[in-house]
C-alpha cells in the first residue's frame, strides 16, 4: 500500500484500469446520464448569455440623445452610444493613416461634410507615391537598425508594390498601425495598474487566463453584435485579443525589477510618474519588448481573421483567394503578411534598443538628416510621378501606384506547381491521406466518441488528484464538467481527439529536433532564429502550403496544426536543455558519463519541467489552430463557432463554445503548471 | 567632529517592526520590545529603539551582521520604508511628517544613496544613469549632461561615458553609483554596503577612493557595512547593531578599548589595536625632568605608523598636540605592551 501511495505511475495504471472498466461497463443505449449528460436547463445558458448582452445593448441605462442633423431627440442606451463613439474614434484613426498612405476623402469628410467634398474637388488627401513610402521604410530601417534592417524594410516594401498588392497591404498596415499601439498602451496601462494594486491583479488574473485560451473566432461574435461590421470592429476584436499577453508580460517584467533599482529611483527624487516611466518600465524593458513582439504577432494573425467581420486588407484578399482555391495568389499574399510582420517586429525591437549620443554636438541638417532626406525624396518622387502623368496621361503610372492587375505575379508559376503536384502526386497523396484517415484518424476519433461521460470525468478527476491533490481534481473536473453540461460534448471530444493527435506528433517532432539541435551551439542559434521567424507568421498563413500540397481534408488541417504547434515544443526543448547549469554538466562529465548518459541522466530530467511548459504552449497553439482549421472544414467545436458567426442569435452560443475550447486548454494548463512547479521545487530550480 | 550645534541627522527612539499588528504590539509593550515575543505574534523586529545623532561632516558607520537591522535603519532614515514609531529629524525638520512632495524635494536636493548591488538602470549609459537625478529635477538635457561629465571625471571613469552598466566591472559600476548619488550635490550621503559585492582588492581601492572623495566633499555620511575592518578604516564613529538594537555607538578607539557589551567585545577581540588606537590613548605622563629623544610624534598619530621609530629609540619619545606642546611620552615598554601584550594590561588613557 505504501508503495502505491509513493509511486505515481502505479496510481496512473490503476486509474487507467478503472477508466477502461467504466468504458466497458457503460452501455450507450442504456447508460443514460452516465453515457451522455441529458438535456438540462444548463442548455439554455447560450440563450441566457445572448439575452443578457442584448439587454445590455438595447434596454440598459436608457439615455436621451440629441441628433443635430435631424434636429430630434432620440432614445438610445448608454452602451449603444459608447460603442458608437468608440467605433467612430477607431475608424477615424484607421482612415487617417490609410488615407495618408493611399489617399482619400473620409478624413476631410469627418471635419466637413460629403456636400463639401462634392463641391470642392481639391479637398482630399493625396496618396503617397509608393517609391516615397519605400524610401521612408528604407530610411526608418537605417535610422533604427543600420544597413541590414534598412534593406529588409525597403525590399519588403518594394516587393509589396511590385507584386501589385499595394492597396490591400497599406490597408493592413493602417489597421496594424492603429491596433498595435492601442494594444501596447492598453496592456501597459492595465499591467502597471495590476502591478500597483494587488486587488486589481487578483481580479485580472483569471480573466487573462480565459482570454488567452479563448479561440480567435469567439472574439468576433460579441464584437459584431456590439460594434457592427467593418474595419473598426475588426480592430476592436484584434485589440481585445492582443492586449492580454501584453498585460501579462508587463506585470511579469515589472515584478522582476530589483527592489534596489526601485529604491535608487526613489532616492534620485523621482515622483511616482517618473518612477514608473523612467525607472520601472525601462528596467522591465526586456519582458515588455517580448510583449510588443507578441502584440505585433497577434495583431497580424487577427488581421486575417478579422476580415471575417469586414476588416479590409491582405487578410480579406487571402480569404477570398483561399476560398476560390487560388493558391498562387494566396501564397503571394501570405508572403506580404509575413514580410509586414517581420519588418514591424524588427523595427520595434531596434527602436527600443536605440541609443542616443549626447556628446555629439551637431548642426541642424546632420541631426535631422533622416527627416530631411525623406522630405527630399517625397518631393522628388511626387514631382516625377506628376510629370509622368503629364507626359503619359493615358498610361498607368508605375512610379506613383501599381494596380493589382499591373503588378508582377508569380501566380501562374505557383498554380502550375500546384497543378503539377496534383497530377503527379495525386495517387501517392491520396493513398497517404486514405491510409492516415482510415487506419489512424477515424479509429482514434471513434475511440474518443465511445468514451462515456462518467468515465471521462473520472479519468480527468483522477489525473487531477494524482498530479495536484484534491484542489486540482476539483478545478479540472469543473472545467471539463462545464463542457459535459453543454449540448456540445461530442464536438468537444472531436476537438480533443484532433488536439491529442496534433500535440503528440508536435511533441515528438519538436523534442527530437530540439534535442538534436541543442547538441551544438551553432545549431541552437539557428533553430532559435527559425523558431523566432516562424512565430511571427500569422497562424492563417500556415494553411496555404498545406492546402497546396494536401488539398482540403481533415488531414491537411492536422498537418497545419502540427507545423504550427511544433514551434513552441522545439523552442522550449532547446531553451530547457541549454539552461541546464554548467556546473552540473561538468559534475556529470567528471563522473564519467558519456554523451548519451549525460543527456538522459542529467540534462533531460533537469530540463523536463521547462519542456513541459513548452508542451503546454503546444496544447494551446494546437487548440487555436484546430479552431481556425474550421475554415477548411472540420466537424468540431470550431465549426460551430464559425456557424454561430452567421446566426442572428449566435452570440451566446459563440461565447459558450469559446469557453468550452478555453476550458480544455485551461484544464491542461493547470495540470502541467502544477506538475512543473512541484517538479521544479524537487529539483531546486524554482 | 561636531562643528555646528544642530545635528544633521537626529533619530529619537526609532522602531521598525515588520508584521501586521506592529503598531499595536509596540503600544502594548510600552517601548520594551522582546524579539522572542514578537516572533510569537508573527512579527520581525528591524530596528529597536534607535537614538543617535550625526553631525555635519561626520562619517557614522553602522556595522552589524546580516539580519541585524542595519539596512532597515538606513532605509528608515532615508524614508524608503516607514518607521513604526519614533522621530527622525533632518537638519531639524521632521522627516516623518513630510508629505510626498516635500519628501521628493528633500531627496532631490539633500540626499544621495549608494546601493550594494549598484542598482544602475540597465538600459541607460553611464552618463544617462548619472544624469537621472538631475533630469527628474527638471534640469535641461545639456546642463545635466555637463554636470554628469564632471561627475564622471570626479570618479575617474573618463572615456567610458557611453558604456552600458553591463560593459563595466563591478568596481566601475559602483563608481557610477557613487557619481549618481553625488550628482545633485547632496549634504547627506547614504551608503548601503557599497563595497560588499566587490573583490577584496577592489574593495580596498574603493575605500581609498571613498576617503579621497570625502576629503574633497565633506559630506555627512551614514555608511552601512558588515565588515568590521571597513568600519574601523572609514568611521569617525561606529554604531554596532544586533537584533535591531544599537549595542554601542562610539569612536573606533573607544569601541576597541571599551566594548560596551559582550557582543561588541567579540568583534574587537581580534582587532589589531595598533591600527586603531592613536598615541594619545596609550601615552604615559610627561615628567619634565626626564631626558627625551630628539624625535616627537603627534598625539593623533595611529600607533602602527610610529611604532618602529619609537622602538628603535633608547630614550622616551615626546607626544605633542597640534600646537607642538608636549602632552605625554611613549617608550619602548609601552609599545611592546601594545603590540604584543595582553589586552587588559594596557596603560590606557581614555
Amino acid at each position: 500500500m505504501q508503495y502505491f501511495t509513493e509511486h505515481k505511475w502505479i496510481q496512473f495504471v490503476a486509474l487507467l484500469a478503472v477508466f477502461y472498466a467504466l468504458v466497458m461497463a457503460i452501455d450507450p443505449a442504456t447508460g443514460g446520464n452516465l453515457w451522455r449528460l441529458q438535456e438540462t436547463r444548463f442548455w439554455l445558458l447560450p440563450d441566457v448569455v445572448n439575452d443578457g448582452l442584448k439587454f445590455l445593448i438595447n434596454d440598459f441605462w436608457v439615455v436621451e440623445v440629441y441628433d443635430a442633423e435631424l434636429d430630434l431627440t432620440e432614445e438610445s442606451t448608454m452602451m449603444k452610444e459608447f460603442t458608437r463613439g468608440l467605433s467612430g474614434v477607431v475608424l477615424f484613426s484607421i482612415n487617417l493613416i490609410r488615407e495618408l498612405l493611399l489617399g482619400g476623402v473620409k478624413t476631410v469628410v469627418a471635419f466637413t461634410s460629403w456636400d463639401f467634398i462634392s463641391a470642392n474637388e481639391w479637398a482630399r488627401i493625396p496618396a503617397l507615391p509608393w517609391p516615397a513610402v519605400a524610401a521612408g521604410a528604407f530610411l526608418t530601417g537605417h535610422y533604427l537598425g543600420g544597413r541590414n534592417l534598412s534593406i529588409l524594410a525597403g525590399a519588403s516594401t518594394i516587393y509589396i508594390a511590385v507584386f501589385g498588392q499595394w492597396t490591400p497591404a497599406m490597408q493592413t498596415l493602417s489597421f496594424v498601425l492603429v491596433t498595435v499601439p492601442l494594444s501596447f498602451v492598453l496592456g501597459l496601462v492595465f499591467g502597471t495598474i495590476a502591478f500597483k494594486s494587488k486587488t486589481f491583479e487578483a481580479i485580472l488574473a483569471p480573466l487573462l487566463n480565459v482570454a488567452q485560451s479563448m479561440p480567435h473566432f469567439s472574439y468576433l461574435i460579441p464584437v459584431v453584435v456590439f460594434f457592427g461590421i467593418g474595419d473598426h470592429a475588426g480592430a476592436i476584436s484584434t485589440v481585445i485579443f492582443a492586449t492580454p499577453p501584453m498585460i501579462r508580460l508587463t506585470i511579469l517584467g515589472l515584478k522582476k525589477v530589483s527592489p534596489e533599482v526601485l529604491e535608487a529611483g526613489m532616492m534620485s527624487g523621482c515622483n511616482s510618474r517618473q518612477l514608473m516611466f523612467r525607472v520601472l518600465i525601462p528596467s522591465a524593458r526586456h519582458d515588455i519588448l517580448i510583449g510588443v513582439n507578441q502584440v505585433i504577432m497577434q495583431c497580424l494573425a487577427m488581421a486575417v481573421i478579422a476580415s471575417f467581420i469586414g476588416a479590409r486588407g491582405l487578410g480579406y484578399e487571402l480569404l477570398v483567394s483561399l476560398n476560390s482555391l487560388n493558391i498562387g495568389q494566396a501564397l503571394e499574399l501570405g508572403v506580404s503578411i509575413v514580410l509586414i510582420a517581420v519588418v514591424l517586429d524588427r523595427l520595434s525591437l531596434a527602436w527600443a534598443n536605440k541609443q542616443i549620443d549626447y556628446l555629439a554636438d551637431r548642426p541642424f541638417h546632420v541631426r535631422h538628416r533622416y527627416s530631411l532626406a525623406f522630405l527630399g525624396i517625397l518631393i522628388v518622387t511626387s514631382v516625377i510621378a506628376y510629370l509622368a502623368s503629364m507626359v503619359f496621361p493615358d498610361k498607368a503610372n508605375y512610379l506613383y501606384f501599381i494596380h493589382e492587375s499591373q503588378g508582377l505575379s508569380t501566380e501562374r508559376f505557383w498554380d502550375f506547381i500546384v497543378d503539377w503536384l496534383i497530377t503527379n502526386t495525386y495517387n501517392s497523396v491520396q493513398s497517404f491521406n486514405f491510409f492516415m484517415t482510415t487506419s489512424i484518424l477515424m479509429p482514434m476519433k471513434e475511440a474518443y466518441l465511445s468514451m462515456p461521460v462518467a468515465a471521462t470525468l473520472f479519468l480527468v478527476a483522477g489525473t487531477g488528484y494524482i498530479v495536484g491533490g484534491l484542489r486540482s481534481a476539483i478545478i479540472v473536473t469543473a472545467f471539463i464538467g462545464f463542457i459535459a453540461l453543454t449540448p456540445w460534448w461530442d464536438r468537444a471530444l472531436i476537438t480533443a481527439y484532433m488536439a491529442t493527435f496534433a500535440v503528440i506528433s508536435s511533441v515528438i517532432i519538436g523534442c527530437s529536433v530540439g534535442i538534436l539541435c541543442s547538441r551544438s551551439p551553432r545549431a541552437t542559434k539557428v533553430i532559435l532564429l527559425v523558431c523566432d521567424t516562424f512565430q511571427t507568421f500569422p497562424s492563417f498563413v500556415y494553411l496555404i502550403p498545406v492546402i497546396m500540397l494536401f488539398g482540403v481534408s481533415d488531414l491537411s488541417v492536422l498537418i497545419a496544426v502540427i507545423v504550427y504547434a511544433t514551434i513552441p515544443a522545439t523552442r522550449y526543448t532547446v531553451e530547457g536543455l541549454s539552461n541546464v547549469p554548467q556546473t552540473l554538466q561538468e559534475a556529470g562529465s567528471m563522473s564519467g558519463v558519456n554523451r548519451l548518459q549525460r543527456l538522459l541522466k542529467i540534462e533531460l530530467p533537469l530540463a523536463f519541467p521547462h519542456i513541459m511548459l513548452g508542451i503546454n504552449q503546444t496544447v494551446i497553439f494546437s487548440l487555436f489552430m484546430i479552431i481556425i482549421g474550421a475554415f477548411i472544414g472540420t466537424d468540431d467545436l470550431g465549426q460551430l463557432i464559425m456557424q454561430s458567426l452567421s446566426q442572428a442569435n449566435g452570440m451566446g452560443q459563440g461565447i459558450v463554445l469559446g469557453l468550452c475550447v478555453a476550458f480544455i486548454g485551461l484544464a491542461v494548463d493547470h495540470l502541467i503548471h502544477t506538475w512543473a512547479e512541484q517538479r521544479k521545487k524537487v529539483l531546486g530550480i524554482a | 567632529m561636531s562643528t555646528s550645534t544642530q545635528p544633521v541627522i537626529k533619530c529619537e527612539s526609532v522602531y521598525k517592526i515588520f508584521g501586521d499588528n506592529a503598531v499595536k504590539i509596540l503600544e502594548q509593550s510600552g517601548g520594551k520590545v522582546e524579539t522572542a515575543s514578537l516572533l510569537e505574534a508573527g512579527c520581525v523586529i528591524g530596528v529597536n529603539n534607535a537614538s543617535f545623532e550625526v553631525h555635519k561632516g561626520e562619517i557614522v558607520v553602522v556595522m552589524g551582521l546580516s539580519g541585524s537591522g542595519k539596512s532597515t535603519l538606513l532605509r528608515c532614515i532615508s524614508r524608503l520604508i516607514d518607521t513604526t514609531a519614533g522621530d527622525i529629524f533632518i537638519d531639524g525638520e521632521d522627516l516623518l511628517a513630510m508629505n510626498d512632495k516635500e519628501l521628493i524635494n528633500i531627496r532631490r536636493n539633500k540626499m544621495g544613496m549608494v546601493f550594494q548591488n549598484f542598482a544602475l538602470l540597465p538600459h541607460k549609459t553611464v552618463l544617462e544613469n548619472i544624469a537621472l537625478p538631475l533630469q527628474v529635477k527638471g534640469m535641461s538635457t545639456s546642463d545635466s549632461m555637463d554636470r554628469a561629465i564632471d561627475m564622471v571625471n570626479l570618479v575617474e571613469l573618463t572615456g567610458r561615458e557611453n558604456y552600458f552598466p553591463r560593459q563595466l566591472s563591478g568596481g566601475q559600476q559602483q563608481r557610477v553609483g557613487i557619481a549618481r548619488s553625488l550628482a545633485v550635490e547632496p549634504d547627506i550621503w547614504f551608503l548601503d554596503e557599497p563595497f560588499s559585492a566587490l573583490d577584496p582588492l577592489i574593495r580596498r581601492e574603493m575605500q581609498d577612493e571613498f576617503l579621497r572623495l570625502q576629503s574633497v566633499l565633506n559630506k555627512t555620511i551614514l555608511f552601512v557595512t558588515h565588515d568590521f575592518d571597513e568600519a574601523l578604516r572609514l568611521a569617525d564613529r561606529i554604531a554596532i547593531m544586533k537584533d535591531g538594537v544599537i549595542e554601542q555607538i562610539d569612536t573606533p578607539a573607544n569601541i576597541v578599548l571599551n566594548p560596551a557589551t559582550e557582543y561588541v567585545a567579540k568583534f574587537t577581540r581580534e582587532v589589531p589595536r595598533e591600527r586603531v588606537l592613536s598615541c594619545q590613548t596609550i601615552m604615559a605622563k610627561y615628567d619634565a625632568s626626564a631626558e627625551l629623544s630628539a624625535i616627537t610624534v603627534s598625539e593623533d598619530a595611529i600607533i602602527e605608523t610610529v611604532a618602529e621609530p619609537v622602538l628603535t629609540e633608547q630614550k622616551p619619545v615626546a607626544v605633542t598636540d597640534a600646537e607642538g606642546k608636549i602632552v605625554g611620552v611613549l617608550n619602548s615598554n609601552i609599545m611592546i605592551d601594545v603590540l604584543f601584550g595582553d589586552t587588559n594590561s594596557l596603560p590606557v588613557n581614555t
